[in-house]
């Protein structure tokens, strides 16, 4: 069984009387990638942090090339060889140091030696860098280098260790597509090196384009193993859910009258200006790659951002939001994208998440209404299928999934003129995506709803019309029947519109 | 949030010490106290013990204030004691009445508060940074208009005048009086203000949206900001509250003295720090709170107050403080993170 790299039996793991890990048995054999796909909760982060030596695990073993393997520090799982990228990318990168130190930085925290030779750290860093395919100058600040590149810093000190097993974290969640094909590429070539890789991913088109095998787990137990080709996605999909997914069908309505009208908008002084209609009852995806200006516009949109040029007319009404009140003020609201950083009050209860941005409205006085505001959360608790056992949980109790139904709540509990929601579907599984989705459109009516994707698979889910972005201005607009996917994909890399309809 | 949901799930026995263990720790020590020394257990004595921390309570509250909005005033003490000097140049030296002394004292504990503020918001410097240089500032300040010498009736100014105003009784009795409460001359009237004003905090903290939202910007400012909180105004108003409570302890203070004393109060910034962290620790609220607050500065007072029926030394009185501090540190952070209880 030289094949196999890692082999897990019977692993469990509870937290108090919360059993996350209900004994797992997995083979991850060398050379090849695994994806682990499961549902918010299923027990995959607890999975892997249990493997890289965050938390130790109550029964159960792990086998590392025959050789036992429970590590109790992440320096010992790293020493031993198993290595791990996690889905924050901050969390893998020291930002203030140059990239040469990153790469290096296990080696200068455990090496002899007080002084350190800072050429032969830079030569060895490069040496690194080019293995991976990483073209970056060494010498330049980690907090200078854009999101994908410094991902791929942090995979390449986790190459600095020859990994046996190397473990992604959803790596792609903050990546462009081009830059997510840059990651593929890596790992393409980590494969052939014969390194077992465990990739998880809520990404259809991550897993079809890098998985050898699929593996789905639900309720801390593995539920499927796929590794026939070609691979079963669905009944991977059904393994972990427990039940088969259905297709969405849209029923597109006739859109209503203009809500916010964008008149010659230039969002940077030498981008070209557009103009876009955004109608009342209408849900409008607006995709594009990272840095195509949707979170620009998204910012002009909220108050947070001025337009270069042009203006936007708010039913009628000339509209410059001064800041983000202004915009609330309004009635255009904004999720975030990024919950943990943007919008997650940690240590605050469901409850005080949820009513946040309107205190005010569940105030008399400045005193706060308990009962106005409970009655407000147990609507978006029901409306939006928030699973929790009480109102008053605290938000850190929550699976990522039902977080990001609490953020999304948050702006749906009072009515808006203009809801913008930015990435709404980061890191939940498609069981939550559909809940949100289904929520938004369901309510759609009485406002104009903008969807910020950069999914092509969830704009077409959830849109009436889907909006490309690229260069800071829009490049198509195509109402979502019978789509010609090619033609989307085509304006999203930037090519010109000429030929194409709009709508 | 504060013990007033009943949670269905049964608590653990390390989630139990964590809520409760050090509420315990304080009836212990109350306990072993009253039956170590027979004069422990009297009103005269929680009285005493009240008076001891009034002001330093006072203080913490500020503390607190700063604290929610995850900042850091370490001017407080300095602003008490320029309030002390303050109030003590406009009766003695202006000859004012106490009414002005205690107005020009608020006026200027929201200026420091508001400076520390705009220098944190507008200015980007780090609060603890801006605030002790605001420290070094007023220590250096109240000295500067009597060439550093205590503030008295009949001092010789600078200028070769002799000083003539006096501290009006109307001010003493801010530091003096003590209220008949079942028995006579019971409750001084620092105790009365610090029970105000700690409920006045509370409420504002825990009742009104203005708290709520304070909070929320000590946990995560940017999720605030973009929920539509004016982060900056918040931040500032919470300095203007330090401030203005430091400079109510320092009137209390020079109200106490009589006299501008230079060298008092060199104790308050440190004490009123530990009892907001200490205050963590009460009912496992792992964040600064009002009530917290309040039981962390009764906490040191228990304990010094103890030891010194005790007949222990007052040079063992900082290493006490100090360890209360570290255990209820402890207490906060240690143990609620292992319990997996976040």
């Amino acid at each position: 069984m030289q094949n196999t790299a890692v082999k897990i039996q019977g692993l469990t793991k509870a937290f108090g009387a919360n059993n996350v890990l209900r004994g797992i048995d997995l083979e991850l054999p060398k050379g090849q990638v695994t994806a682990l796909m499961g549902a918010n909760g299923a027990g995959k982060s607890t999975l892997v942090k249990v493997l890289c030596g965050v938390h130790v695990a109550n029964a159960g073993s792990v086998g590392l090339y025959g050789a036992h393997y429970m590590p109790s520090s992440p320096a010992e799982a790293i020493s031993a060889g198993v290595v791990t990228v996690h889905q924050s990318i901050n969390d893998g990168v020291v930002p203030d140091l140059d990239v040469a130190s990153n790469l290096m930085l296990d080696e200068l925290a455990g090496g002899a030696g007080f002084f350190m030779n800072t050429r032969k750290i830079r030569a060895k860093a490069r040496e690194l860098a080019e293995a991976i395919g990483l073209d970056v100058d060494v010498r330049h600040e980690v907090s200078e280098l854009g999101l994908a590149d410094r991902q791929l810093v942090a995979i390449a000190r986790a190459m600095a260790h020859k990994p046996k097993l190397l473990i992604l974290d959803e790596p792609t969640s903050s990546l462009s597509a081009k830059e997510a094909g840059r990651l593929f590429e890596l790992i393409d070539r980590l494969r052939a090196q014969g390194v077992a890789i465990l990739y998880i991913s809520h990404r259809s088109s991550d897993i079809k384009r890098i998985a050898d095998r699929i593996v789905s787990m639900r309720d801390g137990k593995i539920s499927g193993v796929f590794d026939d080709k070609p691979l079963d996605y669905e009944g991977a999909v059904k393994a972990m859910l427990g039940r088969a997914m259905s297709e969405v069908s849209l029923d597109i309505p006739q859109a209503g009258a203009p809500v916010l009208r964008l008149e010659n908008m230039a969002l940077q002084p030498d981008s070209k200006p557009f103009s876009l209609d955004l109608r009342d009852g209408e849900v409008v995806a607006i995709t594009g790659l990272v840095g195509s200006g949707k979170s620009e516009l998204a910012d002009v949109l909220y108050g947070q951002a001025r337009p270069a040029a042009g203006q936007m007319k708010l039913k009628g009404e000339v509209y410059a939001p001064r800041n983000q009140a202004a915009a609330i003020k309004a009635g255009v609201f904004r999720t975030p994208k990024d919950r943990a950083t943007n919008a997650v009050i940690q240590g605050f209860d469901i409850t005080k998440n949820i009513t946040l941005p309107f205190t005010e409205r569940h105030a008399v006085g400045g005193f706060i209404k308990h009962m106005s505001e409970r009655k407000t959360t147990r609507r978006m608790v029901s409306d939006l299928g928030i699973i929790c056992q009480h109102q008053s949980d605290d938000i850190g109790s929550l699976s990522g999934g039902n977080q990001q139904k609490v953020m999304v709540g948050r702006w749906m509990a009072e009515a808006s003129n203009v809801l913008v929601l930015d990435e709404p579907f980061q890191g939940v599984d498609i069981q939550a995506r559909r809940d949100i989705g289904a929520k938004i459109r369901e309510t759609a009516k009485g406002r104009a709803t903008v969807v910020m994707v950069a999914e092509m698979d969830e704009a077409v889910e959830i849109a009436d019309r889907i909006v490309v972005m690229a260069e800071h201005t829009i490049k198509g607009e195509h109402r979502n029947e019978n789509i010609d996917l090619n033609a989307v994909l085509a304006q999203v890399a930037g090519v010109e519109s000429g030929q194409l309809n709009a709508r | 949030m504060q013990g007033n949901e009943t949670k269905k799930a049964r608590l653990t026995p390390m989630e139990l010490v964590i809520k409760y263990g050090f509420l315990v720790l304080m009836a212990g020590l109350l306990l072993f106290f009253s039956l170590s020394s027979e004069f422990f257990a009297t009103p005269r004595s929680a009285v005493f013990i009240f008076q001891s921390v009034s002001i330093t309570g006072i203080l913490a509250l500020g503390v607190t204030a700063t604290l929610v909005v995850d900042g850091f005033d370490l001017s407080i003490g300095s602003t008490a004691t320029s309030a002390l000097m303050l109030s003590s140049y406009v009766m003695v030296v202006w000859e004012m009445s106490a009414m002005w002394a205690v107005v020009f004292c608020l006026i200027m504990g929201a200026l420091v508060g508001l400076v520390n503020g705009l220098l944190i918001v507008k200015m980007k410097v780090p609060d603890l940074l801006a605030t002790l240089g605001m420290m070094f500032l007023l220590v250096g300040l109240q000295r500067i208009p009597t060439e550093g010498r205590s503030i008295s009736t009949g001092m010789v100014m600078p200028d070769g005048r002799v000083t003539e105003g006096v501290f009006s009784p109307s001010f003493l009795y801010l530091g003096r009086h003590k209220f008949d409460f079942f028995i006579e001359n019971l409750i001084p009237v620092s105790v009365v203000v610090l029970l105000v004003l700690g409920v006045i905090v509370w409420g504002f903290m825990e009742l009104t949206r203005h708290g709520r939202l304070m909070y929320a910007i000590g946990s995560n400012a940017r999720a605030a900001e973009l929920a539509g909180t004016n982060v900056n105004r918040y931040k500032v108003l919470a300095y203007m509250i330090s401030g203005v409570l430091a400079s109510v302890g320092g009137i209390l203070l020079a109200a106490r003295l009589g006299r501008g004393d230079i060298a008092s109060g060199n104790n308050l910034l440190l004490d009123s720090v530990a009892a907001a962290l200490i205050g963590f620790a009460v009912l496992g609220a792992a964040k600064p709170n009002v009530f917290g607050t309040i039981i962390g500065a009764l906490f040191i007072g228990i304990l010094l107050q103890g030891l010194t029926m005790m007949n222990a030394p007052y040079y063992t009185q900082d290493f006490v403080k100090g360890a209360v501090l570290v255990v209820a540190l402890v207490f906060t952070f240690a143990l609620s993170k292992r319990g997996g209880a976040h």
